[in-house]
């Protein structure tokens, strides 16, 4: 099996003691051919992409990407066109890694062993399903080691030590920590406990990088993770609400966020 | 053979489960231990039941209906839920989880409602109780139900509309979860139905399940016997658990739950999971779901509020697959026929909820003897829904 494209990125980021800037967009958002066009365009300037497929009830998400993947579903997102975006970024040329993100029912309905061999065709490297604690992961796990796609957790601020031992020992491709309690979506101050969260988590993430999400919107936050000792930060809603405010000419407002946040990833 | 359901896993079979954000999965353990504990601890046992009697006005009544039986060939019986502190069921399970949430050290509770019978119980344990509450209902519900709003805010609780996606239960459940999540360190999420991760559909259940334990007591009394048929609405499906758990070990007990028909299966527009919907995840359970080819949940439709809901609770959905109770359906039509039925020849005006059960019984009372003896759950009470049905019939403007 060939390195995972993930662990490939970490290395070289690592090289360049550089630390790793995920964006996320809501795939579908404003519309298919639009977010093929801007994810293109923002592939340019970050790490990885984490590429959401529309759910139409998502608990984990907060106003901002709840009204993206409203937008995407009502511009006739499918899952199926999720697959087609993935393949004509690869084709495009889009060499960073992807991660799809999504619920569980939208996995179910696709049929989970079709859904991950999908991943695999189209060149997805990684899966992270935010309704799917490791409790009910077994399954899904099996399928994704069998076709080589990362599958991701999350860590909490509410996860005990002990349960992040658990989640570690199943994780593919990085850990993804929660740095608040609550959903997806920026805030304005980056929450103290979330750097003591960082330290916690790198005392039991070993070999896998550790990269944190939620609530990271600006530079500063991006600074603030880093200097704590994460591999990378997941940047959503900010990403997303360009989207929401330029549309499909969102391309030149998503390439000055990035740039700006990638500066705050190569460390003082 | 007994009714071992769920397993350790949560699962009642292939159903169930914990499908939640890593966030909630601690709280969702602790739940899972804290309830155990008070499961087997007497002294949370007598104080539930204290409250049930002295508060709620437990045991509700079980009446036999003399016109009825008449006019549909049968003996029919209500159990009572109507008469209950709060109009329905619901006081059942809110007085049990707003308990457990104090032995738990819990400040704040909060609920989705639909209808907003939930809503109320909610509201109502927690001004009872001292706890500081806030309940999420879609905008389009508290249009709909405008006086429980107003209810809800005089019991004290903070009424929060939820406008996103369809604007009625489901998506304030949405909402209640978000909000868990941002503060799951002090609040407690007393959820409504037998849905949701584990361990809620089984907690609910069990607070639930004092209806059919005083049921099973007040028909032996009565006629002697067991009933032939039970007969309960379906919406998450907390009344029907309630009274079929009692019964499940009666294999001679016919059990039947009556989903929401809304305007006919054929139209598309209607609740009925066991008719057009097939298994999924949603809100944190496996079980049958209303929903399109990709895995959308599809929007709802019901005249009943309380059972306008796309999904239904696992549990219901492992009877049905065992063929140890049965699914059929009500429209709306039928149930507002229901409705007018029984006011009319009983003097008991239902929760449009209830109708459904009822409606089903008229439609299929060719199918029983005159011999037979039926207990349909009257779960709740139908005031909150004379103006609504007045202005669709223009008695109102």
């Amino acid at each position: 099996m060939p390195v995972s494209r993930i662990k490939d990125a970490f290395r070289r980021l690592e090289e360049r003691k550089e630390r790793a800037l995920i964006a996320y967009l809501t795939l579908g958002d404003p519309d298919p051919a639009a977010s093929l066009e801007l994810l293109t365009c923002l592939a340019e300037e970050v790490d990885l992409l984490e590429l959401g497929i529309p759910f139409s009830d998502p608990i984990a998400d907060g106003p901002t990407i709840q009204a993206a993947m409203e937008r995407a579903l009502s511009a006739g997102m499918t899952t199926e066109e999720s697959f087609q975006i993935a393949k004509g970024l690869r084709a495009g040329g889009v060499e960073i890694p992807l991660i799809f993100m999504t619920y569980y029912n939208i996995v179910l309905q696709y049929g989970v062993e079709r859904f991950v061999e999908r991943c695999a065709s189209t060149g997805v490297d990684g899966l992270l399903v935010s309704d799917l604690p490791v409790e009910e992961s077994e399954a899904l796990k099996e399928v994704c080691e069998r076709h080589g796609v990362d599958l991701i957790f999350l860590i909490a601020p509410t996860t005990s030590e002990e349960r992040m031992e658990e989640i570690v020992s199943r994780a593919g491709g990085f850990i993804y920590l929660v740095s608040l309690l609550g959903v997806t979506g920026e805030r304005e101050r980056l929450q103290e406990r979330a750097l003591e969260m960082v330290e916690k988590a790198l005392r039991h993430t070993g070999s896998l990088p550790l990269v944190v999400g939620f609530g990271i919107s600006k530079r500063e936050h991006v600074e603030a993770i880093v200097r704590a000792g994460a591999q990378g930060v997941v940047v959503g809603s900010a990403f997303v609400r360009l989207v929401e405010e330029h549309g499909r000419e969102a391309c030149s407002e998503l390439r000055r966020l990035a740039r700006d946040l990638k500066e705050g990833t190569r460390g003082p | 053979m007994p009714w071992e359901y769920p397993d350790k896993r949560g699962r009642f079979k292939t159903y169930g489960g914990i499908y939640i954000p890593e966030v909630l999965m601690p709280a969702v353990i602790e739940l899972e231990k804290a309830y155990d504990a008070a499961k087997k601890d007497p002294t949370f046992q007598e104080e539930l039941s204290r409250w049930l009697s002295e508060y709620a006005g437990r045991p509700t009544p079980l009446t036999y209906c003399p016109n009825l039986s008449e006019d549909l060939g049968l003996r029919l019986y209500l159990k009572r839920e109507d008469l209950a502190h709060t109009g329905a069921h619901k006081i059942n399970n809110t007085l049990g989880q707003a308990l457990l949430a104090k032995r738990m050290g819990k400040t704040r509770i909060i609920a989705e409602t639909g209808a907003g019978q939930h809503g109320v119980a909610t509201a109502t344990a927690a001004a009872a109780l001292g706890l500081e509450c806030e309940i999420y209902m879609g905008t389009e519900d508290m249009e709909r139900q405008r006086i429980n709003v107003y209810r809800m805010r005089l019991l004290g609780a903070k009424v929060t509309p939820v406008s996103s996606g369809s604007k009625t239960l489901k998506d304030a459940i949405n909402e209640a979860l978000r909000d868990w999540t941002a503060t799951v360190e002090s609040t407690f999420y007393v959820l409504g139905s037998v849905l949701g991760p584990h361990p809620y559909p089984m907690m609910v259940r069990d607070f639930q399940s004092v209806i059919g334990r005083e049921a099973k007591e007040q028909i032996l009394q009565r006629e002697g016997r067991l009933p032939d048929s039970i007969v309960a609405c379906v919406g998450g499906g907390s009344n029907a658990m309630g009274i079929f758990h009692a019964f499940l070990e009666d294999e001679g007990v016919d059990l039947v739950g009556v989903e929401a028909g809304g305007e006919g299966i054929d139209t598309g527009r209607h609740a009925a999971r066991f008719q057009g919907g097939r298994e999924g995840v949603l809100h944190g359970t496996y079980t049958y779901i209303l929903q399109d080819g990709d895995g959308q949940i599809l929007p709802t439709h019901s005249i009943s509020a309380g059972l306008d809901y796309p999904a239904v609770g696992p549990e219901h959905a492992l009877l049905r697959e065992i063929s140890r109770a049965r699914y059929g359906y009500a429209t709306d039509e039928e149930a507002l026929s229901a409705f007018h039925l029984l006011s009319e020849r009983e003097g008991i005006i239902p929760a449009l909820e209830s109708a459904h059960a009822l409606a089903w019984l008229v439609a299929h009372s060719e199918e029983f003897e005159r011999e037979d003896v039926v207990i349909v759950n009257l779960s709740g009470r139908g005031d909150k829904d004379v103006e609504s049905v007045a202005r669709r019939e223009g008695a109102l403007p």
